[in-house]
Formats: structure tokens, sequence, C-alpha cells
């Protein structure tokens, strides 16, 4: 019929049940990092959307190409940097006093710190 | 298959391993950091050879190069600011917007693909690219409405009118119906139609639903943004994005699914909507029967300062007073006195999945104290206080009862310490409207204020009174 089609289907069907089985693992704990790892992982869409460029010969489709891949970029990378950001908070033990200082004075200017009171 | 289009699929397939591999590293937070590093290694890894493609194809125009690394550039920028400046009070609202993004890109994908095939599209391609550009409209304005709602830009109170449902579903029948048509008949006229269709449908969609059940909706979105991701994928023959449209949408079914249950709810129930409260609901006034007992703050101090074992209990009232650094003070406090102290954080705690250990993390709190539901409920008949913040209906005992709006709801069990604080603003209902029956049991004790102030005063009464 179409072995193409088939093909695909069941990747996604077999990629389904691979997702049940290892995101079932993850502890609650971790669930709001989880999801915006799974935003992240969603950020492929990233691929297609570069690949409108390809065949975009008009200004309608440039512009879809230049939408699609601004927002396919902006959840790829800020997907990415935000659940790294979200568990780097994850420690063990409590951090000592100087420990918070160091995290104070990020390399970037970035300030990990609370919500303004 | 000629020997490049081998290479680039078994590269795109090497790549959906790492997010796969990053998704299992997640079930723990020692090895979570790494989970991430190897995910973010197999995306840098198919973007790539993403570029491969497009050069291999030698069909793009310099425009195409411009417009294409221009998009990037822009979105790159805003994703990057957004992420390292968001507050973590506020991470349900970017994550809604990482689910608009996705949505919509891939319905983007959809739609041109769409225009370019023209009429020369066959039957099965249409129908995926249907489902895409339907599923991801649909999902890029409803996380819009839901991070409007997360951010208190538009109301988070059900907005609902009569033949609303009416409403909805004439659109949803319009797009479905018209969709089905252009599959067999391509139009771009109609296509347009179709994307309106679903626009509407996401906003009428996420717009009678209560800013409590945001948890469910935002998981729901997240899985419809995996699918359309999946349906691109199909639409173009992406291997990669076949997989990793998959993966969302099963961590979000999961999550979506996990939340129903912990809130006591269906999702058919939350998705009709128009039941759920706003954020506003807890200051109505409402007395339980029976005598409740308050407490100050020194009496406060003491009990807490003289256990050996707390747990406390934070809610969403926590969250929405952003007093979770004021807990871990205090927690900390009463660590150095040599008191065990432990946090039970109920699934549904904060805003979306999670939200509360996250809120916590950032207050320094180390992760082996926050405890999940099943592993805490033993724990509580062998604490002295329980130290409830914020929290309403989770720790209703009545939910244990058939015959409540709770019953059934799996809650914590604090009515099973020896002694129970709950600090809470008044007397007012949580999200279920009922009496909490924890609040007159003789062993509890209420302090009425601001979540902020009263552990602001608990840590400053320990300090005074046995410091």
């Amino acid at each position: 019929m179409y072995p193409a089609l088939l093909v695909d289907v069941a990747i996604f069907i077999l990629s389904l049940w691979v997702g049940f089985e290892v995101i079932s693992k993850v502890p609650a704990t971790l669930h709001t990092p989880l999801m915006s790892a799974a935003n992240s992982i969603h950020g492929i869409v990233l691929a297609g959307a570069m690949l409108i460029a390809v065949t975009a010969h008009n200004t309608v489709g440039y512009i879809i190409a230049f939408l699609a891949a601004a927002f396919a970029a902006a959840n790829v990378v800020g997907g990415y940097v935000v659940t790294g950001r979200m568990l780097k908070m994850f420690k063990r033990r409590p951090l000592t006093a100087s420990q918070v200082a160091a995290n104070g004075s990020h390399p970037n200017g970035h300030h990990d710190t609370g919500p303004a009171a | 298959m000629s020997d490049f289009a081998w290479t680039i699929q078994i590269i795109y397939v090497l790549a959906a391993s790492c997010f796969v591999l990053g998704l299992h590293l997640m079930n723990t937070p020692a090895t979570a950091r790494r989970g991430n590093q190897v995910s973010t290694t197999g995306m840098v890894v198919a973007i790539a050879a993403t570029l491969a493609i497009i050069v291999h194809a030698d069909l793009i125009t310099t425009t195409g190069w411009i417009v294409m690394f221009a998009g990037v550039l822009v979105g790159a920028v805003l994703g990057l600011y957004s992420a390292r400046n968001v507050q973590m009070t506020a991470m349900p609202q970017l994550v809604s917007m990482f689910n608009a993004v996705g949505g919509g890109a891939a319905a983007l994908v959809g739609i041109h693909d769409y225009m370019t095939a023209g009429a020369g599209v066959s039957a099965t391609t249409s129908v995926t690219t249907l489902l895409d550009v339907i599923i991801g409209g649909v999902t890029f304005s409803g996380s819009i409405i839901a991070a409007g709602k997360l951010q208190g830009v538009i109301t988070s109170a059900p907005v609902t009118f009569p033949g609303a449902r009416v409403i909805n579903l004439l659109v949803a029948a319009v797009g479905v119906g018209l969709g089905a048509y252009l599959i067999t008949s391509p139009s771009t006229a109609l296509l347009a139609v179709v994307i309106a269709a679903a626009l509407v449908f996401g906003v009428s969609m996420v717009m009678p639903i209560g800013g409590a059940d945001m948890p469910v909706v935002i998981s729901l979105l997240n899985a419809f943004t995996g699918t359309a991701v999946a349906m691109a994928g199909f639409v173009i023959g992406n291997w990669a994005m076949i997989i990793a449209g998959a993966l969302v949408g099963a961590s979000g079914g999961i999550l979506t699914k996990l939340m129903a249950d912990a809130m006591n709810r269906s999702i058919r129930n939350i998705m009709l909507g128009g039941f759920g409260t706003g954020d506003t609901a807890v200051a109505l006034a409402g007395g339980p029967g029976g005598d409740v007992k308050s407490i100050s703050a020194d009496d406060a101090a003491i009990q807490l300062a003289y256990a050996s074992k707390v747990i406390i209990v934070p809610g969403y009232g926590l969250a929405a007073a952003q007093a979770q650094h004021e807990v871990a003070a205090l927690a900390e406090l009463l660590e150095s006195r040599g008191v065990d102290v432990s946090y039970a954080i109920h699934p549904v705690a904060g805003r979306m999945p999670g939200h509360m250990n996250v809120l916590l993390a950032e207050a320094n709190v180390p992760y082996p104290q926050l405890k999940e539901m099943d592993e805490i409920n033993p724990e509580f008949a062998r604490t002295d206080v329980a130290l409830v913040i914020g929290a309403n209906d989770v720790t209703n005992p009545a939910a244990r009862r058939p015959g409540t709006a709770i019953s059934g709801m799996p809650i914590l069990n604090v009515d099973q310490a020896k002694s129970i604080i709950v600090i809470k603003r008044s007397m007012g209902h949580g999200y279920a409207g009922i009496d909490n029956e924890l609040y007159v049991d003789p062993k509890t004790s209420m302090y009425f204020a601001d979540a902020k102030k009263a552990l602001t005063d608990l840590a400053a009464a320990v300090k005074t009174l046995v410091g």
C-alpha cells in the first residue's frame, strides 16, 4: 500500500511505548523539569522549520519560513536553557553561604535569585 | 534510497536515541542534568544533519538562507532571554509559551507543505498534513490563552456563556469537516478557514477552564504539541520529528492522567469546563461546623522548636504568597536545632506538575527532603508537628469517606500527625468548595496570617524563645 507511511506509523507507535516506559519512571519531584525537557525535545520541529526554507520561493513562503524558524528556535534554545537552569537547583545537600554567594555572581552576569519580595 | 538519505536517517535515529537516553536519565535528580546534556547533544546533531540536507539539496535561494538564519537568530535570542530571566513561579507560563511556539511551528510546516505540494499531494499525505495543521493550530492559540491565564493577563476564572459549548462544537465540526473535504479537493483558501477554525477552537477550549485546573491543561497541551510535531514529521518524512513527537506525546499524556487523578477529576470533566474556580475563591468566607482553635506565633514556635520530627505541607497558597524562601529559612533554623524536617509534596501542589519541588529547590531545599505523597504518608503517624501552609483540599480527611466532593481523591495523611498547625489567611474554602474537617480536629491549631508574614514571624519567634 504505502510502505513509507507504514514504516513511519510503526516508528510512531513504538516510540510512544518507549516514551510511556521511560517517562513513567521519572519521580514526581522532577515533573516540572521533565515537562520542560519534553518541551526542548519537541524543539526538533526546528529541523522541519529549516527545511521550509529549501522550498520557499515566494514572499508567503519566506514569511512562513521565517516565522517557523523563529518559533522553533525559541522553543529549542529556551527549552534546553531553562531545563538546565532548573536542574542545577536540585541539590542533595544545602549550599554553604560561600557557595550561595558564588552562585549569585554567575559568569554571564545572570542571577538565579528568587522572585522579588 | 541514496547513500546520503540513508546516512541522514541513521543520524536522525541516533539523535532521537539521545532524546530517549536523556529522558531516561531524568529518573533521578542526581543524573538529570547529564540527561539534559545528552538530549542537547542529540539536538545539535539533528540540526547539523538538517543543515547538511539543505546544502545537499542545493535548492535553497540566497533569500531562503537569509530568512532562515534571521528567523533562527531572532527565535534563539528570545528563547534564551526568557529562559534566563523567568522566575521559577512563572515557569508554567513559560512552558506554555514553548508549547505554543512548538505547536505553531509544526502547523507552519504543514501549511507550507500543503501550499507547495498543491494538487499533486497524495491522500495519505494530506491526512497527516491536515492533522498537523489542526492540532498545531489548536495548541498554538490554546497555549497562549493558558499562558495568559497563568500570568493573570486573562482572568483565571472560567469564562463561559450560554451556548458556548454549541459554538465550540460548531467550530470543531467546521474544522474537521472542511479538513476531511480538503483531503480529496485541495484548496488553499479553504485551508485558511481550517486554520482559523483551529485557532478559534484553541481559544474557546481553554477560556472556560478555571485557573486551578491549569496543571491538567498545560500537560494536555504539551501532549498536543508532541502530537503536532510527530504529524509534521509524517508530512515531511522526518524520523527524528516522529520519534521526538511521540516521546513528548507520551510524556504529556502520562502527566495529564496523573494530574487529573490527583485532583479527582476526569479529563472530560475538566475540558468541558465552567465548574472550576479562579484563584480568588479561597477568599470566600465560610465556617465549618465545630470549634476552631487558633494559635499565636510564640506557641507555634515552641511546638516546632521542641518537636523531634516536623513535616511541612506546602500548597498553592505558599506559591501564591511567594513564601518559599521564608519556609526554607524556618526549616533550616529548626534543623540546626536537631529537628528532623521534611516536605510532603502533593502531586498538584503548585501550578504545573512538580512545580512546588522547583520552587523549594530554588529556595535551596535539598531534594532528599522533598517527599512524594506515597513516600511520606506512612510517616505522618510518627510526626510531632505537621505544618500546613496554604494547602487545603489535599489535606481534608473527608476524601476518605464516600459522598463528598473530593471522595476518592488521594490526600496527605496530615490528620495522623500528633499535632497540626495550619497557616491560612482565613477559614475560606479550597478549590472543591467544601469544609476541611482537618481544621476542626482537636489536634489542629489555626494560624491566621499571610504565609510569608507568618513564616517570618515564626522563625523570629523560634530565635527569640529558644535561640
